[in-house]
């Protein structure tokens, strides 16, 4: 199931990776977070929004990696943000979309504003199709429910596939093998 | 056909980049949706996506209200409007009263039908389109031209133009950094917007639910950052259950541009907490403007399974050269002509429902399953019905329903040709009637039709026996095919008749939406054909077939006439069309081919009715390789020379580049030989190839084969 997620979703521009441990998903998104000039710098910080997975000592963990790390997601730290951090509910094979109950207007402030979005996942919440994932997140469980398959893009200009119009321009996936647990 | 509407199409065709971008796109649109429908059964995937929208249609008001209920029980508020005033009153009253200046946009067909943008922009509101080829038609001041892709028919540079104006600074044309631009600047306004309006493509009666589907994320900003959000929904975007998402989500954005799913799709079912947590207020209009109507109308209840994919657009031979302004409405393309008709007026459709050449691809690829060529011939119908027939094309059905009278003149042009023709072509007609040799030369009427001929043949004695339904091109035009078709079958033991009787098939009347001549024409052709007891009733051109086989029984029916209709389906047990009887007694050893021979390199046109009606394009192939030719195809082999009877008179201009398109995908595989089983196309192409002179030969599989047999 994984490694049809990651072809589909590769196909549409995300980038895709997996970890055994939370603590090796952390760390990943810290090193990420600094390489892509998260710092402390005006303009330079990045917004997490909290999710289910991850508890708020989870999400402290990685600031020491990454300076300027926001928990506390508004409209206006995340259109400024480099990065926005969320957790995503499922993660669906056949179209490589992620899905996630936004209720919380939060996860998407901190996923569609900045222009880089990592979504944390955990691998066992991988569900074969739209139908499936129906079964588990619908109407009754959720308000807002959101589905991501690559980055924002357009094609309205000639025809040429253009990355990151509106909303992010890199999509990151980071899949940890043990995120659930316990959750 | 108006003279501005004539003028809009010679511009759209002489529009280079229309041509460009849209050309290319619709190339490799075919492949990319194939691909992107490679692991579903897509057949299966629009049974049910025609079900559970049929049977939506078919209670509109029963799910209006179980929508409107679920919905405010989530602590939205609906609101249903019968006319396009009532949405813009309630949009505007709704704005003053909560004191808002300012609008984003994300795409919404339904506020393009009711011209909302207008209407604010004159209260004083501002309003932004979000989607970015909505944007630059907003700052252009157009109209969208496509379903999907507003702006196809724009260039880079046209945009650089726009987007220089809107920011007072001269930009280049870089497509990356004119989307930079685009995402700064509408960044601005979503963060300052009062008031998010989008539209939806599905609503859910039993959760309240309405799922937006976009690509560049303008959706989930327009629906998240404004306090406001109101939805503009039209009543057939409403399904009954959550789980009847699943099959239009899977076919939404494969049909619409080849992709698994869109970037982003929203699901939302109430209201939910603002940025600043105050409760968002969510507004849904669900819009009538004609649709219970159109659900209420057996012939157009269909057109409520669209699901806005623009599939119809993207495959279609005739939208591919001209674009969509020259439909000058909201809706474009084959499902547009037939919203135009109901959304604005049956009037507004009477030149752009010409445009519908009637090659089937849109009835291929719809979601929906909706046979979009038959609403548009109904469109046709009612518009000759509502406005008479023009007086020429009266006149010329009123002679083609007189068989003696039609026949006689066709013998009398056939002297009358003769300083005209040269090897069996006319090339050059003088005056009025120069335009119609201007793409092609026409074929000269033969000296002695079919019926006059096939008398000479000596045919064998027997018991097993079939008619022969020669149609005008073939008894006129080219008897040597039909001559071919009683040698093969006499090969086989098979003794042909030629009922005399037997007139046009009435094809051209019913296509111009004349169906009464459609009808005088069957009831004469059937009495001929079931004079005789035959086996078989077989004809070398399929549009006849079509006629004999689907449409004669359908013509009759429309009119009430049971009593011929039933006759007709005698008829249409027995009709076969060539190729596939030829086959048959191939297969049956009835038919011997020589074996072993090399006849060289040969493509194969499709005519649209083999293809797309009659199912038959693998029977000529397989009777042609069987002979020795080696079939090279060409790219695009199933798309319409442009012929199409009557259309490339009508329309000799969009004929003649789709017969320009034609011949290149001809001569790029380089073969010496076309064959073709429509004596239509054969025309078409023949005249065509002779009018650009390229040493290619068109040929009827029946004459080719009657020689390989020899």
């Amino acid at each position: 199931m994984y490694e049809t997620f990651r072809a589909r979703a590769e196909a549409v521009s995300a980038e895709v990776h997996r970890f055994p441990g939370k603590a090796e998903a952390l760390q990943f998104v810290a090193d990420l977070l600094r390489r892509d000039g998260v710092s402390a710098a005006p303009g330079g910080h990045a917004v997490w929004a909290g999710g289910p997975f991850l508890s708020a000592a989870d999400r402290s963990a990685v600031a020491p990696g990454a300076p300027a790390l926001r928990f506390d997601v508004t409209r206006e730290l995340a259109a400024t943000a480099r990065a926005g951090v969320t957790e995503a509910d499922f993660a669906i094979v056949n179209t490589g979309t992620l899905a996630h109950a936004a209720d919380a207007v939060e996860g998407r402030l901190a996923s569609t504003l900045p222009p880089l979005h990592v979504a944390l996942v955990p691998t066992s919440r991988l569900v074969p199709d739209l139908g499936a994932l129906f079964a588990r997140l619908s109407p009754a469980q959720t308000r807002y429910l959101a589905l991501v398959t690559g980055p924002s893009r357009t094609a309205d200009i000639e025809r040429v596939l253009t990355i990151g119009v509106h909303g992010p321009k890199r999509l990151v996936i980071v899949f940890a093998d043990d995120l659930a647990e316990g959750s | 056909m108006g003279n501005d509407f004539r003028r809009s199409i010679a511009a759209a065709l002489d529009d280079a980049n229309l041509g460009g971008a849209l050309g290319r796109f619709s190339e490799a649109y075919r492949a990319s949706r194939a691909r992107a429908y490679e692991d579903h059964d897509f057949e299966a995937l629009r049974r049910r996506i025609a079900g559970v929208k049929g049977d939506a249609a078919g209670r509109l008001d029963e799910l209006a209200a179980r929508f409107t209920a679920a919905a405010v029980a989530r602590g939205a508020q609906v609101f249903r409007a019968g006319s396009p005033q009532a949405v813009k009153d309630y949009v505007l009253a709704l704005a003053r009263e909560r004191g808002a200046r300012s609008v984003v946009k994300s795409k919404s067909m339904a506020s393009e039908e009711i011209h909302l943008n207008a209407h604010l922009e004159a209260a004083g509101l501002s309003v932004t389109e979000t989607d970015l080829g909505e944007w630059i038609i907003q700052l252009a001041g157009q109209r969208p031209s496509h379903m999907v892709m507003p702006a196809i028919h724009m260039t880079k540079e046209q945009v650089a133009d726009l987007f220089s104006k809107e920011v007072d600074e001269r930009l280049a044309a870089d497509i990356p950094r004119l989307v930079a631009l685009a995402r700064e600047r509408l960044r601005e306004r979503f963060l300052a917007a009062d008031i998010g309006i989008s539209g939806a493509n599905v609503a859910v009666a039993e959760t309240g639910s309405l799922v937006l589907v976009t690509n560049e994320g303008n959706a989930r900003l327009v629906t998240t950052l404004p306090r406001i959000h109101v939805a503009i929904v039209g009543l057939e975007k409403l399904i009954e259950r959550f789980e009847d998402v699943v099959p239009i989500l899977t076919a939404l954005p494969k049909s619409a541009t080849g992709q698994l799913l869109t970037s982003y799709v929203s699901i939302i079912s109430g209201p939910v907490a603002n940025t600043d947590g105050s409760p968002k207020e969510l507004h849904v209009i669900l819009l009538d403007h004609r649709r219970s109507d159109m659900a209420a109308d057996p012939s157009f209840k269909p057109a409520m399974q669209c699901i806005r994919c623009a599939s119809c657009l993207n495959v279609c031979p005739v939208y591919r050269l001209v674009g969509g302004h020259v439909f000058g409405k909201t809706y474009t393309g084959g499902i547009g002509t037939v919203l135009t008709a109901w959304f604005d007026d049956l009037a507004s459709a009477k030149d752009i429902q010409g445009l519908c050449i009637q090659c089937g691809n849109c009835k291929e690829v719809c979601p929906g399953m909706i046979d979009i060529p038959q609403l548009i011939l109904e469109v046709r119908r009612r518009v000759a019905q509502e406005q008479g027939q023009p007086m020429i094309q009266r006149a010329i059905f009123s002679v083609v329903n007189d068989r003696r009278l039609f026949h006689g003149l066709l013998r009398a042009a056939s002297l009358a040709q003769k300083p005209f023709t040269r090897n069996g072509l006319v090339r050059h007609l003088p005056l009025f009637l120069s335009g119609l040799t201007e793409a092609r030369s026409l074929p000269a009427i033969a000296p002695e039709p079919l019926r006059d001929t096939i008398g000479r043949i000596a045919q064998p004695r027997s018991a097993e026996r079939a008619a022969l339904y020669a149609g005008c091109l073939i008894d006129f035009a080219y008897p040597r095919t039909g001559e071919a078709v009683v040698e093969i079958l006499n090969k086989a033991g098979v003794e042909v008749l030629f009922p005399d009787g037997q007139t046009c098939c009435g094809a051209p009347a019913r296509y111009a939406g004349a169906y009464e001549s459609a009808a005088e024409s069957a009831r004469a052709n059937i009495e001929a054909l079931l004079a005789d007891d035959v086996r078989w009733i077989v004809s070398a051109c399929p549009t006849c077939t079509v006629a004999l086989k689907h449409e004669f029984g359908a013509t009759l029916r429309s009119l009430g006439d049971e009593a011929w209709a039933a006759k007709a389906e005698q008829v249409a047990a027995k009709t076969i069309e060539f190729a596939t009887l030829a086959r048959q007694l191939v297969e049956e050893g009835r038919l011997t081919l020589p074996e072993g021979r090399a006849l060289g390199r040969a493509t194969y046109h499709d005519s649209c009715h083999l293809k797309r009606t009659l199912r038959a394009e693998q029977a000529p192939r397989e009777l042609l390789r069987r002979q020795g030719l080696e079939i090279v195809e060409m790219f695009e082999a199933d798309v319409c020379c442009g012929m199409a009877g009557s259309y490339s008179l009508k329309l000799p201009e969009i004929s003649g580049r789709m017969l320009a398109r034609k011949l290149a995908s001809i001569e790029k595989t380089g073969a010496p030989l076309v064959a073709t089983d429509c004596p239509g196309c054969l025309l078409q192409l023949r005249g065509g190839l002779d009018q650009s002179g390229l040493p290619v030969e068109v040929r009827h599989t029946a004459e080719l084969l009657a020689e390989a047999i020899e």
